[in-house]
């Protein structure tokens, strides 16, 4: 692969379900990209569509969506628009995604092994079973299970939470992807067993070279293991820069109350900044910024449609009031 | 797994004893027999003997021992009309009703598990809409009315089934059997697909559901994550997940078509153990309608039994609460 090529690039992405009720822009031009051993924070609250985001990359959007627009390319391969059986030689061996609740990803009634196995002989039919093996067993290894021979033999249900997400990263992880998207993999964990599986992505990424899309609400986690974050917002990109300049300098209006309402940044004993009201419905989306009913900056030129500027180098922002000379201190 | 046998074994013991009480007294409390296997002309004494032959003079209570005692004994009494044992008679008549209750089930099973799967991974589609259509009838058409249809049109009008009997019966294991010669298969067909009908609405209705609720699993979208191909997501991930719930229902039916083939039976003269029933109660023949209700409840209990160990095979989760309990 070109050094220079990013592993992904997703330009202008369009994902919307085409429901009874209206058209829902679940997706509504989003563009990033992701760099061979990058880890890119994905950041929004419930409803954004950062895992319509994800899917899309996957070909896995659910009827009634599809994408509309835009352009998906991997290693430089354009994905929108390729056949389904090109999607299945890319689905677990070149891209793996992990989900967000690890009680539903395994299929109850099927042993680890057939479920492990299964991964690997959909893209190596031919592979023998004692390699097969081999390699599950590795691979239950390196997320850090213990006697992962036996626990091959096991069922899902004689998993524990944090146990069966180690099950689906190992999955992820068989086929040695190019990049993994990772969809609030920890949010149903405790926080011990989050920051475990912190470490271990982290190390994967820098031992492997895999790119690596973290999705979150929680920018804590991001903090921690990012080097690059977007924040989205119903469905938009509001904000894109290295974690450590948008964490200290947040742009976008947006961010700041993303920011605000972290526990622990605020002083103990005064009370948690809360963004007020709600996010917009996906059906009936305003014309300009979509945060603008809930900001407290706003002012008339956020009725208008919001382009997205680039007040310093790499840095990008979809507020026009940060496109003011000075904006960024 | 073992102490679950017995477990439900001697649960199963119980339900039998109180099974077998309820029937009794239930039995006991309609119409006299008497009146039936007496001639007309004959005379007080002779009607005495004959009641006092049978046991009817006792009171209730000392007509259950006996009853228990002999039943323990695997015997259940001698058929007023044919003056053979009841169990005999029964038995005689099981394989062919069993015959045609697996025949129904497996057809039930055959068609309505692709047809569901089909209406249910495109249930907006023409075709997935009629199947549904044709289900609903198959649930609300009475069985004998569309037993009657069948018997005109394929064997009065077209000609091309018979409609009645068994035909000619070959020997399995000592036991006749229809499906294994041509003619018995003939014979068997039109019967089997009637008392079907239902089940395979059934089976339609809860394979669809499933697939319908399970495709839109998280482990489903998972598997195709995986880069798994459309068949191996549907016929190993789901399937197995809906075959659960199906092998419960249709498992439990089975006990039901047995039991109730008896409409089936009669359209067409099916000599099973319905029939039998049927004609017996019409001839108030007492040992006869309790020998079958006593097969039935355990033939009930059995078939619970295998559907537990079944389910228990087919989703894991089940075998560890077992061993647990
Ligand atoms: N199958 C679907 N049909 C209709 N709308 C859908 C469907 N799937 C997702 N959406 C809509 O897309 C929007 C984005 O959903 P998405 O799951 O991407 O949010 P998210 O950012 O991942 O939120 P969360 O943090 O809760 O997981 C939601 O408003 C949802 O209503
Ligand atoms: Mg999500």
């Amino acid at each position: 692969m070109d050094a220079a090529m990013p592993t992904l690039e997703v330009k202008g992405l369009r994902t919307h379900f085409f429901t009874k009720a209206g058209v829902v822009k679940a997706v509504d031009d989003v563009s990033f990209r992701v760099g061979r051993g990058e880890v890119l924070g994905l950041v929004g609250e419930s409803g954004s569509g950062k895992s319509v985001t994800g899917f899309s990359v996957l070909g896995l959007v659910d009827p009634p969506g599809r994408i509309v627009e835009g352009s998906i390319r991997f290693a430089g391969r354009e994905l929108v628009g390729i056949a389904e059986r090109q999607w299945r030689d890319i689905r677990g061996a070149k891209i793996a995604m992990i989900f967000q609740d690890p009680m539903m990803t395994l299929n109850p009634v099927l042993r680890i092994d057939t479920q492990m196995v299964e991964a690997i002989r959909a893209h190596e039919p031919r592979i023998e079973r004692a390699e097969a093996h081999r390699r599950c067993i590795a691979a239950l290894g390196q997320v850090g299970i213990p006697s992962p021979e036996e626990r091959l033999r096991a069922y899902p249900h004689q998993f524990s939470g944090g146990m069966r997400q180690r099950v689906a990263i190992a999955i992820a992880l068989l086929n040695k992807p190019d990049l993994i998207i990772a969809d609030e993999p920890t949010t149903a964990l405790d926080v011990t067993i989050q920051a475990q599986i912190l470490y271990e992505a982290q190390k994967l990424t820098r031992e492997t070279g895999t790119a690596l899309i973290w999705i979150t609400h929680d920018l804590t986690v991001v903090a921690g293991l990012a080097d690059r974050i977007c924040v989205m917002y119903a469905g938009r990109i509001v904000e894109e820069g290295s974690v450590d300049e948008v964490l200290d300098n947040p742009l976008h209006p947006y961010t700041r109350g993303l920011i605000g309402s972290v526990p622990g940044r605020n002083k103990r004993g005064s009370p948690l900044y809360q963004i007020p009201g709600m996010t917009p419905s996906l059906i009936r989306l305003p014309r300009g910024c979509a945060f603008r009913e809930r900001c407290r900056e706003a002012v008339e030129a956020c009725g208008e449609p919001q382009p997205i500027v680039h007040p310093a180098p790499g840095r990008a922002v979809r507020c026009c009031r940060c496109s003011r000379p000075g904006a960024v201190q | 797994m073992l102490v679950f046998l017995i477990r439900r074994l001697s649960q199963s013991l119980v339900v039998l004893l109180v099974m077998s009480f309820l029937v009794f007294v239930g039995v006991f409390a309609i119409g006299d027999p008497v009146e039936l296997l007496v001639s007309p002309d004959a005379d007080q004494f002779e009607r005495a003997r004959v009641i006092r032959d049978l046991g009817l003079d006792r009171p209730l209570w000392e007509q259950y021992g006996v009853f228990l005692l002999q039943s323990l004994k695997g015997d259940l009494g001698n058929s007023f009309v044919f003056n053979q044992p009841a169990l005999q008679l029964i038995l005689e008549r099981m394989p062919a009703t069993l015959e045609l209750a697996f025949a129904a089930v497996i057809i039930a099973i055959v068609i309505g598990i692709p047809l569901g799967m089909v209406a249910g991974l495109r249930p907006h589609a023409w075709y997935s809409r009629m199947i549904m259509s044709v289900s609903i009838l198959g649930f609300s058409l009475p069985t004998f009315w569309v037993g009657l249809m069948m018997i005109m049109l394929f064997a009065v009008m077209l000609g091309w089934l018979p409609a009645s009997g068994r035909g000619e019966t070959v020997d399995l294991l000592g036991v006749p059997v229809s499906f294994l010669s041509e003619d018995g298969l003939r014979h068997l067909l039109l019967p089997a697909i009637n008392l079907a009908l239902f089940k395979v609405s059934l089976v339609i209705r809860l394979t669809r559901a499933g697939m319908r609720e399970n495709m839109l699993m998280d482990y489903v979208k998972f598997a195709y994550a995986k880069g798994l191909s459309h068949g191996r997501v549907i016929f190993v991930h789901v399937l197995k997940n809906i075959l659960v719930p199906i092998v419960t229902v249709v498992g439990l039916e089975l006990g039901n078509v047995i039991a109730f083939a008896v409409v089936t039976e009669s359209i067409f003269a099916w000599p099973g153990m319905g029939k039998l029933l049927i004609d017996s109660i019409y001839r108030l023949d007492r040992p006869i309608v309790v020998a079958y209700l006593m097969i039935t409840v355990l033939m009930f209990i059995l078939i619970n039994l295998i559907v537990d160990i079944l389910y228990s095979v087919l989703d894991p989760r089940v075998r560890i609460a077992d061993v647990k309990s």
